[in-house]
C-alpha cells in the first residue's frame, strides 16, 4: 500500500470540480463532468470499476444455478445424457456463434467510440442488435420445441419420451431409461430451462439498452468522449456472451459421440 | 515541518487525489480492430472445436476439456474484448476475487456431496 | 463523573444557518436527491420504521410465550410472526442499519470526498429498500408467511400455503439495495480518498465498511438467485430443490447458508467499525493495534465465505463436510476475537470516560463476548447436535444481534447525532435508556441460553411447563428492553428542537467529519482536504486547538 505523498503545492485560481456557483465557466472540464469527481479519469476509472463489481454479483448468480447443474449431472448423468441429446445442437452452435460474433462487433462498437467514428459505431451497435435478436429468435424456437415435446417442467412434463423413444432415436443410439431415471429428465430440464432462461433475460435487458444506447448514437452521442456508457455496456454484453460459452457445452453437448 | 492545519487547498494534479494512480488505464489503451478480429477467429475456433470434441469418445476427459475449452473462450474475451490485459492491478485483483468466490461455492458445496455415503457418487 | 464534552457558549451558539438539511427546500428536493447526507436521513427513518413493526412482532412472541400452551395464537399464526419478525429484523433492519445510515452519511466525510461515487444508485438503493419494505408489508398483512426467515425447502416450495413468493421476491428487490451500497463503498473506498487519506489512515470504521461491502457484493447475489429458484418451483414448477422429483432439499439450504452466513458478517462488521470510533474517542487514545483490527476485518469477511454449512450440521450433509465447516468456524472466530482484545487494550491506561455512545460500546463488548463464545459451542459440531434448533441458538444470535449490533447501531446514532443533526441528544436520559437497555437486554436473553440448554426448541408456541419461569423472566425482560428503545426515539425528536447546539467537534474526536460544521455543508468540504495527520491523532487535535479558536453559526 502506498505511503503518504509528498503534498503538491496547491494551486491558486479555479480548481476544477469544487462546488459553488459554477454558472457557464465549465471551460477546463467537460460538461458532463460529475462534481463529486475531480476529473474525467476518475470517473471513468470509476463507472468502469462499477461495473465490474456489478458483474462480479452477475458471476455469483449464475454461479448458485452451475452449482446445481454440477450436483444434478453427477447424480443422474443418463438423464443428463438423455435430455442434452434432445437438444437441437445445429441451432445450439448457431446460437453460440451469433453470440461470438455480437461480441466481436460490440467490441468494435467500443473502439469506434472510442475512436470517434460515428457512422462505425451505429453500424456496429445496429450489428450487435441485430445478432442479438437473432440470437433470442432462435432460442424462441428450441423453446417451442421443448413445449411440443411435453419438456417443460411442471403440470405439463412428461418423460414418455425417454422411457419409450422413438424410432429414430434408438437408431441414433439412443437408450430407453428406466422409469425413475427418465423422471430425473425433468430436473435436467428445470434447469435447462432456469440457466437458458435467466441468460435469455440478461440479453433481453441488454437489448433494451442496446436499443437506447443505438438511438442516442445516431443523434451523435459518445463522439464527445463521453462514452463510459458504451464501454461499461460492452463489458455487460461481453460478460452475457461469457455465460453463454460455458452453458453450450455444458448443456448440449453431454456425450455426443455415443 | 509544520503539523500545521490538517485542512489545505486542493491540488490540481490528479496523480494526486488517487493514491493508486499513475499509470496507464483502459482508456488510455485503444485495443485495436485487429487484435480484435483475431481474438474472434479465436472463439470461432474453439467453438468448433468443442464441438468436434464431444463427437470423440474421451470418457471421463469429455466434460473437462468441453470445460477447459470454455475457459479459454472466456479467458480470451475477459482479456481482450473486456480489456482487462491492459486494465490496473485492482481491476485484475477485482475479477480474481470473484473468480475466486465462485470457486469456493462450487467446490465447497461439492465437498459435500462428494463425501456423502448414499451410493449415489 | 468528568466529561470530554465541550459545546460552544449556548448563550451565542447557532447551528449553522447552511447545511446540508437547509440547501434545498420541498419534498422532491428529498425525493431525488443525490446528497449521500440526506439519502442516510431518508434510511435512518424507515429503517426506524421497520425496527418498530419488527419489534412489535417480537412484543407478540414474547406475549405468547408467557404460558406454555398456545393461548393468544394459533400454532400457525405463531409461525407467521417469528417469520415475519425473523424477515423484517434480518433484511430490513440489520443489513442496512449502520452501513445505510451512518455508512451513507459519514463515508464520503471520513475520506475527504464530496459524495459517493454514484449517487444515484445510491437513492436508487433507497427506493429498492422502500419496495422490497412494501412488498414485505404486503405480505405481512395479506396472510403473512411462515416458513421461517430461512425459507427451508420443501415446506416454502411446497408445503407452506403462505406468502412465500411476496416475501421472497420482497427480499430479492431488498438485496439489491443491500448490493448497490456495498457496490458503491468499495469503489469509493478506491477510487475517492482525498490526497494523503491513503489506506492506513482510514477510520477504521472505513475498514469494517469495505469489508462487509465485499461481502454485500458477492454474497447477496446467491441468495437472490437461491429466492428466484423457491418462487420459479413453487409457481411453476421448474424445481431443484423437490426430492420426488429427485432434487434436494438440502441444496437450498447450501445455497441459502452461502449467503445467509456471510450475512452475520454484513450485519456485525459495520457496527464493529463503530465501535473502533466510540473507544478511541472515549479513551481518548488510538485503537490499539490498528493495522490488527483492519487486517481482521479483512479476515473475517474472508473467512466468513468458508463456514456457512455450520448451520446444517444436523440436516443431512456428509460426515466430512461437518468436520470442515467445523474446523473452519473455529477459525473464523479468531479475528473477531483479535477485535475484541485490541479494543480491551485501547481502554487500558486511557482516560475513558462514559457518555452514552461508551455505555453502549461496553454493552457491545460484554454482550458480543458472550454471544461469540457460545458461538464457538455451536460451531463445535458435538455440542451443536444437542443445541441447534432450540432456544439456545435464539439466544446465541439476539446476543451477537442484538446486544451486539443493536447497541453498537444505538452507540452510533448517538456519537453522530450532533454531527448529523447539530443537537446535542440530552445526556442523562440517554445513559438511562442505555442502562435499561443494557438490563432489559439480559433479562431477555440469558434466560434463553438456559432453556436451550434444558432442551426447549425453538419457534414453537407451546412448550412444556416446566420452561415456563424462565419464559416469563424473558418476557419481563423484552417489557424493560422496550423501554429502552423507545426513550430514544423520544428524546432524540426532541433534540431536533431543543438539543444543545454542538459545534463541530463537541467530543474532541479525531476524524475528517469532526472538522468541518454540524450539521455539514451539501458538498461537505468547502476545499477538499489534503490529509497529513494519522488516523486517531490526539497529539495533533492538541495542537490543532491551540492553534484556532472554535466559531460556531
Amino acid at each position: 500500500m502506498s505511503d503518504s505523498h509528498a503534498v503538491a503545492a496547491a494551486n491558486a485560481g479555479h480548481i476544477a470540480g469544487q462546488i459553488g456557483e459554477h454558472s457557464d465557466g465549465h471551460e477546463d472540464h467537460p460538461a458532463y463532468l460529475r462534481h463529486h469527481f475531480v476529473s474525467l479519469e476518475q470517473q471513468n476509472e470509476t463507472a468502469s470499476f462499477g461495473m465490474w463489481l456489478f458483474l462480479l454479483t452477475e458471476i455469483m448468480f449464475f454461479g448458485g444455478l452451475f452449482t446445481a447443474y454440477l450436483i444434478y449431472r453427477n447424480w443422474y448423468y443418463p438423464a443428463f445424457v438423455a435430455g442434452s441429446h434432445t437438444l437441437n445442437i445445429f441451432e445450439g452452435s448457431l446460437n453460440t456463434l451469433v453470440l461470438i460474433s455480437s461480441s466481436f462487433t460490440m467490441a468494435m462498437g467500443v473502439w469506434c467510440a472510442e475512436t470517434k467514428r460515428q457512422k462505425g459505431l451505429v453500424w456496429s451497435l445496429i450489428a450487435t442488435l441485430i445478432l442479438g435478436l437473432g440470437f433470442l429468435g432462435i432460442k424462441a424456437d428450441e423453446y417451442h420445441e421443448k413445449y411440443v415435446l411435453h419438456h417443460i417442467p411442471g403440470s405439463t412434463f412428461s418423460s414418455q419420451g425417454f422411457i419409450h423413444p422413438s424410432e429414430e432415436a434408438l437408431k441414433s443410439g439412443e437408450k430407453p431409461l428406466a422409469a425413475d431415471m427418465a423422471a430425473k429428465t425433468e430436473v435436467y430440464f428445470s434447469l435447462y430451462f432456469a440457466m437458458t432462461g435467466m441468460h435469455a433475460l440478461h440479453m433481453i435487458i441488454g437489448i433494451v439498452l442496446l436499443c437506447g444506447m443505438l438511438w442516442k448514437a445516431t443523434r451523435g452521442a459518445y463522439m464527445d468522449g463521453n462514452i463510459s456508457f458504451v464501454e461499461n455496456f460492452g463489458l455487460y454484453w461481453h460478460f452475457v456472451d461469457i455465460v453463454w460459452i460455458f452453458l453450450f457445452p455444458l448443456l448440449y453437448l453431454i456425450s455426443r459421440h455415443q | 515541518m509544520s503539523h500545521t492545519k490538517g485542512i489545505k487547498p486542493m491540488s490540481e494534479s490528479y496523480k494526486d487525489h488517487d493514491p493508486d494512480a499513475g499509470h496507464a488505464e483502459n482508456e488510455q489503451h485503444i485495443v485495436s480492430p485487429k487484435v480484435y478480429f483475431i481474438i474472434f477467429l479465436s472463439l470461432l475456433l474453439g467453438t468448433l472445436l468443442t464441438i468436434g470434441a464431444s463427437y470423440l469418445e474421451m470418457g471421463p476427459w469429455n466434460p473437462v476439456v468441453a470445460i477447459a475449452i470454455a475457459v479459454v473462450k472466456a479467458t480470451l474475451v475477459v482479456l481482450f474484448f473486456m480489456h482487462i490485459k491492459y486494465s490496473s492491478k485492482l481491476m485484475k485483483l477485482t475479477v480474481g476475487a470473484g473468480l475466486f468466490t465462485f470457486m469456493v461455492l462450487v467446490g465447497m458445496s461439492l465437498a459435500d456431496y462428494i463425501s456423502r455415503a448414499w451410493g449415489q457418487w | 463523573m468528568s466529561t470530554i464534552v465541550s459545546l460552544p457558549d449556548q448563550a451565542t451558539a447557532r447551528v449553522p444557518k447552511r447545511n446540508y438539511l437547509t440547501n434545498e427546500n420541498g419534498i422532491l428536493s428529498w425525493l431525488l436527491t443525490g446528497d449521500h447526507k440526506r439519502i442516510a436521513i431518508l434510511y435512518l427513518i424507515s429503517i426506524t420504521f421497520f425496527f418498530f413493526i419488527g419489534g412489535a412482532l417480537a412484543g407478540l412472541i414474547r406475549l405468547e410465550l408467557l404460558t406454555p400452551q398456545s393461548d393468544l395464537m394459533s400454532s400457525d399464526t405463531y409461525n407467521k410472526v417469528f417469520t415475519m419478525h425473523g424477515v423484517i429484523m434480518v433484511f430490513l433492519f440489520l443489513v442496512p442499519s449502520v452501513p445505510a445510515t451512518l455508512g451513507n452519511f459519514l463515508i464520503p466525510i471520513m475520506i475527504g470526498a464530496k459524495d459517493l461515487a454514484f449517487p444515484k444508485i445510491n437513492l436508487l438503493s433507497w427506493y429498492l429498500y422502500l419496495v422490497g419494505g412494501g412488498m414485505a408489508l404486503g405480505a405481512m398483512i395479506t396472510g403473512g408467511v411462515d416458513t421461517g426467515w430461512t425459507f427451508t425447502t420443501p415446506m416454502s416450495t411446497h408445503f407452506s400455503n403462505t406468502n412465500v413468493v411476496t416475501t421472497g421476491l420482497a427480499i430479492f428487490v431488498a438485496g439489491f439495495s443491500s448490493i448497490f451500497t456495498g457496490l458503491n463503498f468499495i469503489v469509493t473506498i478506491h477510487r475517492m480518498r482525498a490526497p494523503g487519506m491513503t489506506w492506513f489512515k482510514l477510520p477504521l470504521f472505513c475498514w469494517s465498511h469495505y469489508a462487509a461491502s465485499i461481502l454485500m457484493v458477492l454474497g447477496t447475489p446467491v441468495l437472490a438467485i437461491t429466492l428466484v429458484l423457491v418462487v420459479l418451483e413453487r409457481t411453476i414448477g421448474i424445481g431443484v430443490f423437490d426430492p420426488t422429483k429427485g432434487g434436494d432439499p438440502i441444496l437450498f439450504q447450501h445455497l441459502f447458508w452461502f449467503y445467509s452466513h456471510p450475512a452475520v458478517y454484513i450485519m456485525i462488521l459495520p457496527g464493529m467499525g463503530v465501535i473502533s470510533e466510540v473507544i478511541s474517542t472515549f479513551s481518548r487514545k488510538r485503537v490499539f493495534g490498528y493495522t490488527a483490527v483492519a487486517f481482521s476485518s479483512v479476515a473475517i469477511a474472508v473467512f466468513g465465505f468458508f463456514v456457512w454449512a455450520h448451520h446444517m450440521f444436523i440436516m443431512g450433509v456428509s460426515n466430512y463436510a461437518v468436520l470442515v465447516f467445523s474446523l473452519l468456524t473455529m477459525l473464523v472466530a479468531v479475528p473477531s476475537a483479535i477485535k475484541i482484545f485490541n479494543w480491551a487494550f485501547t481502554l487500558y491506561k486511557g482516560s475513558i470516560t462514559f457518555e452514552t455512545p461508551m455505555l453502549y460500546a461496553f454493552g457491545f463488548m460484554g454482550l458480543f463476548t458472550i454471544g461469540g463464545m457460545t458461538g464457538v459451542f455451536l460451531g463445535s459440531a458435538g455440542t451443536d447436535i444437542h443445541l441447534t434448533e432450540t432456544y439456545f441458538i435464539v439466544a446465541h444470535f439476539h446476543f451477537v444481534m442484538v446486544g451486539g449490533m443493536l447497541m453498537a447501531f444505538l452507540s452510533g446514532v448517538h456519537f453522530w447525532w450532533p454531527k448529523m443533526t447539530g443537537r446535542m441528544y440530552p445526556e442523562k436520559i440517554s445513559q438511562l435508556a442505555a442502562v435499561v437497555t443494557f438490563i432489559g437486554f439480559n433479562l431477555t436473553f440469558f434466560p434463553q441460553f438456559l432453556l436451550g440448554m434444558l432442551g426447549m426448541p425453538r419457534r414453537y408456541a407451546a412448550y412444556p411447563p416446566e420452561f415456563q419461569v424462565l419464559n416469563v423472566f424473558s418476557t419481563a425482560g423484552a417489557s424493560v428492553l422496550g423501554v429502552g428503545y423507545l426513550l430514544p426515539m423520544i428524546y432524540l425528536i426532541w433534540s431536533l428542537k431543543y438539543g444543545k447546539v454542538a459545534g463541530n467537534n463537541p467530543w474532541q474526536a479525531t476524524g475528517l467529519e469532526w472538522q468541518i460544521q454540524s450539521p455539514p455543508l451539501t458538498e461537505n468540504f468547502t476545499t477538499i482536504p489534503i490529509v497529513t495527520q494519522d488516523v486517531y491523532d490526539y497529539e495533533w487535535l492538541e495542537r490543532q486547538k491551540e492553534h484556532e479558536v472554535t466559531h460556531v453559526g
